[in-house]
């Protein structure tokens, strides 16, 4: 029980996704322009790394071992598909918000990152909570910098209007704000890192 | 297919659009191999000859195959498993034809099989050059032209970060912000630059 514990704890701080293994940046920028949309895109990629690491680690016997990069990719393409689909019908707002990636969940490393190094060599429970972690730590690595874009960027949070007469800095909710910000934070938790050891 | 057509599609590929700068394709190789030079232009090679290539079998795919029997839904399956095949036949083919050009980019073509840029490419084409699942006039054409500049515009980016890099080899530059970070930052301030083309109106 405590090591299932650890699985799930690491993958939040000690091996955040985001800002310690530095994977699947694509749809971090992209999509961090509004909170709600970085709320959305994290649950999507939690379910998704869940869902495909618990298939995989109930297939890994089956898998050949020199074609299994397509055999993970097939198989987290079919969750990608679910979401999608899902998205499409139920919030086709945050469908149309997210574009283009949400298809390219496939091709985020963390997904398919996990596969490779955790599930294919872990038992089934082990890789569940291990794809919670990963995803809750994608999740809230992509609200503090959407959070951090969209108050500096329109003076908003969640769409509410936060300060009165605050006026917006734009360039924060444009793509140079989200390379600015996400490599200030990258500087700021070496800072941190190198405090504490 | 007109030209004006052509030329929009070229300038918002490259600069207003610039697949990394603007929209984030491919971001983990531009960190990864940007720090010299040399390799930086070789995998600017192979992406672009994979992205056009991806371009051209996702169209016949997506027009022949997923269109007719009502199976768009599945692109993201198809065309990830069309892409991977895609490299890893690529990868075979230059080993046994040129060993020189394998070295040369080899160890990088693997890597492009999960480099968002290509299936990002595919699904582009498909949702700009297919209206309800009829393709627009020129549709092939526009989609393997789009691919081409995709590759092109990688390919600036690619140059520009990994000069940049090479000269800042002799700049101090605060422990906390080595690598990584001081990447992002100047790739902020290469992106404010090409902000700068958003501003052309067609």
């Amino acid at each position: 029980m405590k090591k299932i514990f650890a699985e799930f704890l690491k993958g939040i701080i000690k091996e955040n996704p985001t800002f310690v293994l530095v994977l699947g940046l694509c749809p971090t920028l992209a999509v961090s322009v509004t909170v709600s949309n970085g709320i959305g895109m994290g649950i999507a990629a939690t379910f998704v790394v869940v869902g495909s690491n618990i298939i995989i680690s109930l297939i890994k016997g089956f898998i050949p071992d020199r074609i299994r990069i397509p055999c993970f990719i097939v198989v987290i393409a079919t969750f990608v598909t679910i979401v999608e689909m899902t998205m499409k019908t139920y919030s086709p707002l945050l469908y149309r918000a997210l574009g283009i990636y949400v298809p390219l969940i496939v091709v985020n490393c963390i997904v398919l990152g996990r596969a490779e190094a955790y599930a294919q060599k872990n038992s089934v429970l082990n890789s569940l909570f291990d794809g919670l972690g990963m995803g809750i730590g994608f999740t809230l690595a992509l609200i503090l910098i959407s959070a951090i874009r969209e108050i500096l960027g329109s003076g908003k949070f969640l769409g509410h209007l936060l300060f009165k007469g605050f006026e917006p800095i734009f360039l924060f909710g444009m793509p140079p704000g989200a390379l600015l910000v996400i490599g200030l934070l990258l500087g700021l938790f070496n800072l941190l890192k190198k405090e504490r050891v | 297919m007109n030209p004006s057509q052509l030329i929009a599609i070229f300038i918002s590929a490259v600069f207003i659009h610039n697949v990394i700068l603007s929209r984030f394709l491919g971001l983990c190789s531009f960190i990864a191999i940007s720090k010299e030079t040399r390799p930086a232009l070789a995998m600017s090679g192979a992406v672009t000859f994979v992205i056009t290539f991806s371009s051209i079998i996702t169209w016949f795919i997506y027009r022949y195959l997923l269109v007719p029997f009502n199976l768009t839904y599945l692109r993201t399956i198809f065309f990830i498993l069309v892409i991977a095949t895609f490299v890893q036949l690529v990868e075979m083919v230059i080993r046994k034809i040129s060993p020189a050009l394998y070295r040369a980019f080899g160890i990088y073509l693997p890597l492009i099989t999960v480099n968002c840029a290509v299936l990002g490419v595919a699904v582009l084409n498909v949702d700009m050059f297919f209206v309800n699942g009829k393709p627009v006039a020129g549709s092939f054409f526009y989609s393997v032209f789009q691919g081409v500049c995709v590759g092109f515009g990688y390919t600036l980016a690619m140059l520009f970060m990994s000069g940049i890099r090479e000269r800042l080899d002799f700049a101090y530059v605060p422990k906390a912000m080595r690598e990584f970070p001081l990447a992002f930052v100047i790739a902020a301030i290469m992106s404010m630059g090409f902000m700068g083309f958003s501003g052309f109106r067609f």
